[in-house]
């Protein structure tokens, strides 16, 4: 049954991809790309990876959408791609993709628990945790402990994707004061779709709450900082979307979130000094409280804060980058 | 039944192929991005794709069960990572689109090529 369903997503997929490129329409796409993103969720779920399901709904399904959303306000609503490379595309697009499907004959069928990846440093990970770290989420663990690095390398391409960002659109929190017309007109963009206003106000407290559930429970069950990050920018975003850019600036302001970029990095990278200053090696959480399963727990807590500082500053200093540009 | 056991790998080859053609075929430079992230999209299936287990369950230790079987974890980690780091280059490659539409006032590709070629 759960494969049949799986089958049935999958192929969903592949036509909603197809509609996406082929609309003319931009809006289309970008709706269509959303639509996109839930199916890739819940196949992500079917495949047991809670974690990147939740992340890939939050991130994909909200955060991404708004964000073409906003470059489309700014550029153009119609795809005017001439037709002319089209066969030649198509062809080489073609015997591709039967080249990468001859290719599949040689991978082990789905759920082939003897398959070269499961075989490798995986059981490890799955026998150690208990006994190195004693949290239920292995994924956080690996995330977090185990491959520490990693996760502090992706941090940094965040932060330095924000920071470019910023650069090329400039940030415009600076302004202190704003016209009464110009206000007038950002919370009035709403305001005839009373549903909207009203669902989406009950809901912000609610989904700012489940964020900060997600961050703290991370070594629990499925969540994190960048599951965390996500959901928290998704609520705020929607505030702004309600009520105007300026007013979801007056709730964390520029100077706040641009603090919040940095400073969550900075965290990451302080609790990896930190542990070499108390005479491990970097990011070795062991050292921090004096039985080392407790220091794994507390190190893992922070990294994760910074991760989520971080995400939540990157992404809303983003949309406010695109959502300022619009009323300049 | 045993050929479906590939089918995902089927569907990761297509979506690439979507993706790809989008970003070759297509001159309007948000279809390209829209393109590049099924194409993104695609791999994160096939990463997924391979950390299931058969009678497994999401890596979630619960504690006094014992036998249970868990998926992998560790292709979970990447692409968990792997999301967030692709909404924030997209932000990036969109950030570039919304710059060049203010200084070509297009974003057609062929449109700011010939501009450019005029000198």
């Amino acid at each position: 049954m759960v494969t049949l369903f799986g089958i049935f997503l999958l192929t969903m997929l592949v036509i909603v991809a197809v509609a996406m490129v082929r609309a003319a329409n931009l809006f289309v796409s970008v709706m269509l790309s959303g639509i996109f993103s839930l199916l890739m969720a819940a196949n992500f779920f079917i495949l047991d990876a809670a974690d990147v399901a939740l992340t890939e709904a939050a991130v994909g399904a909200g955060v991404s959408t708004v964000l073409f959303l906003s470059a489309l306000a700014l550029t153009a609503e119609r795809d005017r791609s001439p037709q002319r490379r089209r066969w030649l595309s198509l062809a080489v697009v073609t015997v591709t993709a039967l080249v990468v499907i001859y290719a599949t004959f040689d991978k082990p069928i789905l759920g082939d628990p003897n398959a070269p990846v499961h075989v490798h440093v995986a059981p490890w990970y799955l026998e150690k945790t208990p006994e190195l770290i004693d949290i239920p989420n292995v994924v956080t663990a690996v995330l977090g402990s185990f491959r520490g690095y990693d996760t502090l390398g992706e941090v940094f391409v965040v932060f330095v994707a924000g920071i470019g960002v910023l650069s090329i659109l400039g940030v415009h929190g600076r302004r202190t004061t704003i016209t009464a017309d110009e206000l007038e007109r950002q919370a009035s963009l709403m305001r005839h779709h009373e549903i909207p206003q009203v669902v989406g106000k009950l809901l912000i407290p609610y989904i700012v709450l489940f964020g900060l559930y997600v961050q703290f429970h991370g070594e629990y069950g499925p969540g994190g900082g960048f599951q965390a990050g996500a959901i928290i920018a998704a609520g705020v975003i929607l505030y702004a979307l309600l009520e105007g850019d300026w007013r979801a600036h007056r709730v964390i302001p520029q100077p706040v979130l641009t603090g919040m970029v940095a400073g969550g990095a900075l965290l990451y990278t302080g609790v990896g000094v930190l542990a070499m200053l108390l005479g491990g090696n970097f990011l070795d959480y062991s050292v921090l409280a004096s039985d080392p399963v407790k220091g794994q727990q507390y190190g893992i807590l922070a990294i994760e804060a910074g991760v989520g500082i971080t995400v939540t500053g990157v992404l809303l200093s983003i949309f406010h980058a695109f959502a300022g540009r619009e009323s300049h | 039944m045993e050929f479906l056991g590939l089918y995902n790998y089927w569907v990761f080859a297509i979506l690439l192929m979507v993706g790809f053609y989008a970003v070759v075929a297509k001159t309007n430079l948000i279809k390209k991005l829209i393109g590049l992230s099924i194409f993104q999209a695609a791999v994160f299936l096939l990463y997924i794709t391979m950390d299931k287990v058969e009678g497994g369950t999401a890596p979630i230790i619960q504690k006094g069960v014992d036998g249970q079987l868990y998926s992998n974890p560790l292709p979970q980690v990447l692409i968990l990572t792997a999301i967030v780091v692709g909404i924030s280059t997209l932000a990036l490659g969109l950030a570039i689109v919304v710059r060049i539409r203010e200084e070509y006032g297009s974003i057609e590709e062929h449109k700011t090529q010939e501009m450019d070629r005029v000198p």
